[in-house]
This record gives C-alpha cells, structure tokens and sequence, in this order.
C-alpha cells in the first residue's frame, strides 16, 4: 500500500532573489524578496500563508522573526536547525501539517546575507554554529571544512579516490553552471585548475570548496487536490526521508557512510521508486566529497564507485545521470544553508522551466539537503502528475504505452475529469519521451574503472 | 511518573571528567550493561541507553583513524594537524598529534595520550607511539 504522504502534497510555487554580492539587503529583506516571488508564482498570496517553516543561522527565535516581520500568523511554525539540510527536512514536517490540515499554505524560506556579512567583519546576525561544541571546538578545528577534509581523508584511505576523481565533481558541476545563467561561476573550470589551487584543508583546495554567496529562496507547499488548480504544474512529493547520524564530525560511526544511508531508503519507501527510476539529482555539495558519499550511500552506485561515477562523466551534461543541474554549491549559489537550492532546482526541472540545463523527459528528481557536519540528511523525491498514479516506476518503463493509461485511469479516481484528461495526455507523451531516453540511456556504458581499494 | 532518585550522582559526568583531567588523569566511562566504554562523557549508554556508567582509566592508546593538515599562513602559525584517533577502548575522539610535521601523520599511525592546554582548558593531545 502507498504511504500516506505519497503524493498528497505538491510544491506549486518557487522563487529565487539575485545571487551573489547584495551588500544592499538584509536577510530577512532576502527572505521576504524570495517569499513574494515563490507566492507569486504559485498565484497566492502572502495573506494565504498559514503554514511557515523556516530556518537559520541567526537568531534562536527565527521563526518568530519572520512571521512577525512577514506579519504571518501561521498555525503551523517550525524553525528545526539541523544545518543546511533544514529545508528539506522541513518538507517533511509541511507535508505532514498541510496533510492533517493544520495548514493548508506552507511557505519554506530562506534568506542570508553571508558573503556581504563576512565582507564588512561582521558574523551577521548569528554566531558560529560550530562555537562551544565541548570536545569538538576546545580544539579550534578549521570548520566546517577540517571535519569533511577528515571524513575525504578516511575515505582515500579506504577506496583509494584519486586526486583527480575528487576534482571532477567541481568540473561535472561547473559545466551543469556554464548553462545556467543565474550561476555565480561559470568560467572553465579543469582537473588541473582544481589540483593546484590554493591548499584549504588536505584533501581540498579552494575549488572543492563551496561558495559563500548572498541570497534568498523559498518554495511553497499545498495539498495536490487544491495544487492542481494553481497557476503552475504541480511538482508532486513524492517521498521524504531524514536520517540523523551525530553533532561533531568524531561521533560519526563510519566516516565513508552518511546518513543518507538511513534517509535515501525512508525516502525511496515512501515514493515506491528506487535509484534507477531518478531521471535528475541535486545534492548539497558543500564539498567536493559530498557527492561521492551520498551517491552511494543513495544507492545509485556501490561503495567506493562514487569517484569513477563522477570522473566517467555520468554526472555532467550530457551523462547517464544528472546530478547538480544548477552548478550547485561549488559554482551556483551558497548563501551558507544551500538545502533550500537543491529542491528548487529539482522542482524546477520537473516543471521543464531550466532551458539549456533542462534534463530532458525528467518526471522524478531527488534533492538531498545535508546537515552540519555530515550530521543530518534530509532526502526528497519529487515527481511530475505521471508519477502519481503508478506505485512503483518500473511498471511504466517496461511498458510505456500500458501505464501511460494505468495512471490516467488511477488519477481519474482522485482528480475531476477534465484533470484526468489532461493527465492523461501529458502522461502518455511523457512516457513516449521515456522510450527514446531508455535506448539513448543504454548506449551509455557505465564506468569500468572501478576504483580500488587500498589495503 | 519515575524519578531519577538515586540513579544519578551529584556530580555530572562532564565534571567528573574535567576534574580528573585538572588532576592529570584522563578517565573514560564504561557501561556496567553492555561493557562497551563511551567517550565523551556521557548520562546514558550511547549503545544500549543503561545509566549505569562507571569511570575507569583509559590505556590512553590508540590509533590514528583519519587526519588532515588545515593550510594556514606561515604569519597565522603554518599548517596544524587535526585527526580523530580511535581509542584501544573504541570510542574515537578528535584532536591534534603532536610533536611531529603535520604530513607525518598516518591514517593507522599508533598513538599515545597526553594531556596539554589550550587557553587555559585542558586537552588530550595525542602523539606517536
Ligand atoms: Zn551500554
């Protein structure tokens, strides 16, 4: 049977403010700029707000911060910190509210003025996240980064990454940015500029490292029967899954598995799909390491292979699979909360509104958000309205033309007629886009260079 | 309801702890329960939740798990090491190796415990064995 969250909500609005330099605005200016565009691209309005999940590095009492100065009274609020990740984390607890009806409009925001923050010596409107953590910061670590360096490290250690596997997923990434207009790094970018430059915290350079960026973004969430007479596409979610694996960097059990060994398979359960039905993946690349872990630890690769995956090409333009179609933290945007982006990018590519990043045929994307230090990972999957019908996406690749109907017939029971109809239509066009992208898939050998393991 | 009664001391572990290192010793927790030790202090067993936690002497040995040299200027001191050294015990606990080149240290190296300072806070800091 479906889990009860399946496909019950949808995103129907997103909104993103410039990124980069905005010395001229604050965070909650951000927060608010990103607000009013994500409700107007949903065709609501602020005053339809009931339902605010925010997050943020500054002050404890952010939720109450934004809704005042939103002038929300929101019957759902929710400000849960568990880093970056917090913004698809808080997909789970809006669905769950918007679902039960304790709100019936959730607004996820987020707004940083971090890189205009660090400019003018001020720490902005919070402290260090990672100050006063006993038996941790006593030690002055160069964080966040010494804690990923040291988890990159463990991991050479065991599977034995080379230096230029690390560094093609910044290069994969910046050629996702060199088609998107919006990215702040779009320069080339090589294996070579990667290796040498500037030493960070060994294994990373600078160019393994994120952007520190102002910005804000924010999405909006209904339930999928008003979702559906909204002004855009709903992008329906499908599954969400968190996993919590420690605070500081030394309690992590094993540092080569992240939490999105628990999340990834809560979040896959809950959508009924599995790894290969994903046609688009966003992941929070604070570091060049990141992707590697949570491509396996997701379950599209085994143990040890994230690094022939990224450096075979499957992740680029072009590749098997797309993964960071924006550029993301390394060369798009990273306002230091960069889980808000992941979900936008994928919600955005299942509206098909991406241009010449857009993935072709993409009915199912997975946006994982991460944590802290690796801490928490937050993992949604969303899909087009020809995902909602079908429980499990294998069925409608073996036979396109059959479950083409299968989910217009299923989505007949929920949705009036003339939705049904529409449904319909788009579901057997989509699924004949899935065809030609099958064959073109199989032509793409997967990598054979399997990385090593060091004993 | 239950109350905590006696199950608890006065003193919590965290100053247990700090106060054992004060006096040069460094103590780690092991459950009556399970038998597996816990580091950092803790209230409760990490791994079966018992709050039966007794204090021993660590062998204060161990092994390098991971490490990393964090890139500083030469005027900000030069590169350091960080590492997260797993204890003979099992826990594992981040810190510094000492008294060798940041590029010396080995993932596998053998290390032994001391204790030093930090800005007036008392740390362990390990170094080859
Ligand atoms: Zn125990």
């Amino acid at each position: 049977m479906a889990h009860p969250l399946r496909g019950q909500t949808a995103v129907v609005g997103v909104g993103l403010t410039k990124f980069g330099d905005l010395p001229g605005k604050t965070h909650l200016e951000l927060l608010a700029e990103a607000s009013h565009a994500a409700l107007q691209d949903a065709g609501l309005k602020l005053t339809d707000v009931d339902g605010l999940f925010v997050s943020s590095m500054g002050r404890v009492f952010h939720p109450l911060q934004v809704a005042e100065y939103l002038g929300v009274k929101p019957s759902a609020i929710d400000g849960t910190n568990v880093g970056g990740s917090a913004f698809v984390n808080a997909i789970q607890h809006a669905a769950m509210a918007l679902h039960t009806g304790v709100c019936n409009v959730a607004l996820i925001a987020y707004g940083s003025s971090n890189r205009s923050d660090r400019k003018s010596g001020t720490r902005g409107p919070g402290g260090n996240p990672n100050a006063g953590v006993m038996y941790q910061s006593e030690y002055k670590p160069m964080l966040p980064v010494g804690a990923y360096a040291l988890v990159a490290n463990r991991y050479i250690h065991e599977y034995g990454l080379t230096r230029d596997q690390l560094s093609s997923v910044p290069v994969s990434f910046r050629k996702w940015a060199q088609l998107n207009p919006r990215a702040e790094m779009r320069g080339p970018l090589s294996l070579e500029d990667v290796a040498k430059a500037r030493p960070i915290c060994d294994p990373f350079t600078l160019f393994d490292c994120c952007l520190v960026s102002d910005a804000g973004a924010a999405l909006v969430m209904t339930r999928a029967d008003r979702a559906r007479h909204l002004k855009q596409k709903p992008v329906y979610m499908l599954g969400i899954g968190s996993g919590t694996s420690h605070d500081q960097i030394s309690q992590l059990a094993n540092f080569t598995v992240t939490a999105c060994a628990m999340s990834g398979p809560r979040a896959f359960a809950m959508a009924s799909l599995k790894p290969s039905d994903v046609d688009v993946v966003e992941f929070y690349d604070a570091f060049s390491i990141n992707p590697i872990l949570f491509i396996e630890d997701l379950g599209f690769v085994k143990k040890g292979e994230g690094g022939a995956f990224f450096a075979s090409g499957a992740a680029a333009p072009g590749g098997r699979l797309p993964v960071n179609t924006n550029g993301g933290g390394l060369s798009c945007v990273h306002p230091g909360m960069y889980g808000m982006f992941v979900s936008i990018e994928a919600v955005e590519q299942l509206r098909g509104e991406t241009g010449a990043r857009q993935v072709e045929g993409a009915e199912v994307a997975l946006a994982n958000g991460n944590g802290g230090l690796l801490s928490n990972q937050s993992t949604a999957i969303f899909g087009t309205a020809a995902t909602l019908g079908a429980s499990a996406r294998t069925t409608k690749r073996a036979a396109p033309k059959k479950t083409a109907k299968k989910v217009a017939k299923k989505s007949a029971k929920k949705a009036p007629k003339k939705a049904a109809k529409k449904a319909a239509k788009k579901a057997s066009k989509k699924a004949a886009k899935k065809v030609v992208k099958k064959t073109a898939k199989k032509a793409v050998k997967k990598p054979a260079n399997k990385a090593k393991r060091r004993s | 309801m239950a109350e905590t009664g006696n199950t608890f001391a006065d003193e919590g572990a965290e100053k247990t702890f700090r106060a054992g290192l004060a006096r040069g010793e460094f103590n780690i927790q092991q459950c009556g329960n399970c038998k597996k030790h816990v580091f950092y202090p803790r209230t409760l067993c990490t791994h079966c939740g018992s709050p039966n936690l007794v204090w021993k002497k660590a062998a204060g040995t161990g092994t390098v798990y991971s490490t990393s040299i964090e890139r500083y200027k030469p005027e900000a001191g030069g590169d350091k090491n960080i590492a997260v050294v797993q204890l003979d015990e099992g826990p594992r606990m981040l810190t510094r190796i000492t008294d060798i080149a940041p590029a010396d240290v080995k993932i596998g190296m053998k290390v032994t415990a001391h204790i030093g300072e930090a800005d007036g806070i008392k740390l362990i800091y390990f170094r080859q064995a």
